[in-house]
C-alpha cells in the first residue's frame, strides 16, 4: 500500500466526459459518492482528511473499480506548521 | 465604421482611419493598465490571460480569435467583422507578437458565409502586402452553441471535433498539438488593436475606473430596431434600450446570453457593467440584451430557450445530457399545465442544484443560472400557472427570444 500519509486530505474527482454512469463508485465508496436520478455520481466536494483511512480506502477501491477509469484521487498536501 | 459601399474597410482605408503616432513599448503592460476584460462572456482580464500563455514554454504557440458567436441573440462579432476585420486582425497580431505565437487562427462559424468571405478577403489583403509575421489562417468550424466554448474550439483546431474538454484544474493551459494556445474573443481583439494603436490612457477615457472602455451590445426582442451598438460601460440600461427604440415599459430583460439571467424591469436604471450588475446576480456576459414585454409569458420564453440549449448539449457528460432535457420537460409541464405542474415545479429546483457544476464545461451551469433567475423574476407567472390558469402571454404565438429550430440528434454536426 505504500506510505501511509496521515496529514493532508484528498478529494475524489470525476471526469464527467469519460463517466458513463456505471455506478460502481457509489457501491464501492458509498460514503463519498451518491448517484443522481440518472445514475451519474455526485461526489463529496469538501476535502476528506487522509487520517480517515476508511474513506481513503474506499476511494481507492472506487478509483480502481471504475470501468471507464474516470475517477481520480486528488491529494491536497497540508503545509506543515513550523 | 462601414465604408460608403457597405463593404468592410480595406487595409488601406483601415490604416488611414486608425493612424496614430502613439509608440507602444510593452503591449502586456498597456493591457494591464487599460483594465480590459474579455468580451466573450467570462470577463477575465485579457492582460493576465496573455501573460499566462507568455510564461509557458513552447516554440509553436497559437493565437486563436474566437468569432464563433454561438449565442443566437448575439450579432456583435459578425457586425464587427463585416465592418472592420482589420482591427480584429491587428489586435490578434499584437497579441501574437506579445506572447510569441507564430500562428493566428481566426475561427468563424461556417454557417455565416458572408462573414467568412469578409475575413478571407482581409487575410488575403494582409498576406499579399507582406508575408512576414505570424501565419494567418481562417478556420470554419460548424456553428454549435458549445463550439464557441474555448476548449471546444481548441479541440476542433487540434482534432476536428467541436467538443469541450475536461479541465480539472484552473487555470488550464489549452494546447494545439503541444503549443500553448491563447483564445480571445473577436471583440476583445478589436479592443486590443485599439489599445495597441492609442495606448491604455486613451482607452480609459471611456467607462468607469473599474470597468473602462466600451462594449458591443446586441439588443433584440421587443424592440423596433434590433441593433448591435457600441456603448460606454456604465451607461444606464434604460438608455441602451431607448437607443434601440424598445418597448418603453418592458417586463424583464435577458442579459448576458442564453446562459445568462433575467433582470426584472424594476432594476432597469442599473449601470451596464459587471460591477454594477453583480448585486443582481447578473453579468454583462457576451453583450446580449433581449427585451421581454409585459404581454408575454416568462415561463414560455424560458422554456423555449432551455429546450434549445438542452438540444445543443454536446452529450458528453451525463448530468448535462440527461439533466437539461429534463429541466426543459419540467418547464414544459409548468408552461402548458400538463401532468402535475406542481410536482414539476418542485423537481425543477431540486434538479437545478443536482446538475450544477457537474459538466466538463459551463454549459449546464449557464442554463441553471437562467432557470433560477426565471424562478425569481417570473415568480408571479409561476404562481398563476401552478394555480391551473394559463397566463394570457402563454397563449400568444409571438415569442421574443430568437431560438433556432431544433435539430434532431443525428443531424447535429460536430466536425
Amino acid at each position: 500500500m505504500g506510505v501511509r500519509r496521515r496529514s493532508g486530505s484528498f478529494i475524489l474527482q470525476v471526469n464527467p466526459i469519460l463517466c458513463d454512469g456505471f455506478g460502481h463508485c457509489a457501491e464501492l465508496a458509498p460514503e463519498l459518492v451518491k448517484t443522481d436520478e440518472w445514475g451519474y455520481p455526485i461526489l463529496v466536494t469538501e476535502p476528506v482528511p487522509l487520517s480517515n483511512t476508511g474513506a481513503y480506502e474506499s476511494a481507492r477501491y472506487a478509483e480502481r473499480g471504475c470501468p471507464r477509469q474516470a475517477l481520480h484521487i486528488h491529494r491536497i498536501s497540508e503545509k506543515k506548521p513550523h | 465604421m462601414h465604408s460608403a459601399s457597405g463593404r468592410p474597410l480595406s487595409l488601406a482605408q483601415h490604416e488611414q482611419a486608425f493612424a496614430s503616432s502613439f509608440q507602444i513599448t510593452s503591449l502586456l503592460d498597456e493591457l494591464d493598465a487599460s483594465g480590459l476584460t474579455g468580451r466573450g462572456g467570462a470577463g477575465f482580464p485579457t492582460g493576465r490571460k496573455a501573460r499566462l500563455i507568455k510564461e509557458q514554454r513552447g516554440h509553436n504557440k497559437f493565437m486563436v480569435v474566437n468569432a464563433m458567436e454561438g449565442e443566437p441573440a448575439s450579432h456583435k462579432d459578425q457586425t464587427l467583422l463585416s465592418a472592420n476585420p482589420h482591427l480584429v486582425l491587428d489586435g490578434a497580431e499584437y497579441l501574437a507578437a506579445s506572447i510569441g505565437a507564430n500562428n493566428i487562427a481566426v475561427c468563424v462559424a461556417r454557417d455565416n458565409p458572408s462573414v467568412v468571405n469578409h475575413v478571407e478577403h482581409a487575410i488575403h489583403e494582409r498576406t499579399r502586402r507582406s508575408l512576414r509575421g505570424p501565419k494567418l489562417e481562417l478556420h470554419t468550424p460548424p456553428w454549435r452553441y458549445v463550439a464557441g466554448e474555448e476548449s471546444a474550439l481548441v479541440h476542433w483546431l487540434d482534432d476536428n471535433e467541436s467538443l469541450p474538454q475536461y479541465r480539472p484544474s484552473r487555470p488550464h493551459i489549452l494546447r494545439i498539438g503541444h503549443g500553448p494556445t491563447l483564445v480571445d474573443n473577436a471583440e476583445t481583439c478589436a479592443n486590443v488593436g485599439l489599445i495597441g494603436r492609442y495606448g491604455a490612457e486613451w482607452y480609459r477615457g471611456l467607462g468607469t475606473p473599474d470597468n473602462p472602455g466600451s462594449t458591443l451590445v446586441s439588443v433584440t426582442g421587443a424592440v423596433n430596431h434590433p441593433t448591435v451598438m457600441e456603448v460606454e460601460l456604465g451607461t444606464p440600461l434604460r438608455a441602451i434600450l431607448a437607443a434601440a427604440d424598445s418597448d418603453p415599459d418592458p417586463r424583464a430583460v435577458l442579459l448576458g446570453g442564453y446562459g445568462g439571467s433575467w433582470l426584472s424591469a424594476a432594476h432597469l436604471d442599473v449601470a451596464y457593467n459587471n460591477e454594477a450588475l453583480k448585486p443582481y446576480g447578473v453579468s454583462a456576459g457576451a453583450g446580449v440584451v433581449v427585451v421581454l414585454p409585459k404581454t408575454s409569458c416568462g415561463i414560455v420564453e424560458t422554456q423555449r430557450i432551455v429546450r434549445w440549449m438542452a438540444n445543443e448539449s454536446a452529450r458528453q457528460c451525463g448530468p448535462c445530457a440527461f439533466g437539461l432535457p429534463s429541466l426543459a420537460e419540467d418547464l414544459t409541464h409548468i408552461a402548458h399545465q400538463s401532468r402535475d405542474p406542481r410536482g414539476a415545479y418542485q423537481r425543477l429546483g431540486e434538479r437545478c442544484s443536482v446538475i450544477e457544476g457537474r459538466g466538463a464545461c459551463r454549459h449546464p451551469d449557464g442554463v441553471i443560472r437562467l432557470v433560477r433567475s426565471a424562478l425569481e423574476v417570473f415568480a408571479d407567472d409561476f404562481a398563476t400557472h401552478l394555480k391551473g390558469s394559463a397566463c394570457a402571454g402563454s397563449r400568444s404565438q409571438r415569442h421574443y427570444a430568437n431560438v433556432p429550430s431544433l435539430e434532431r440528434e443525428e443531424e447535429l454536426v460536430w466536425e
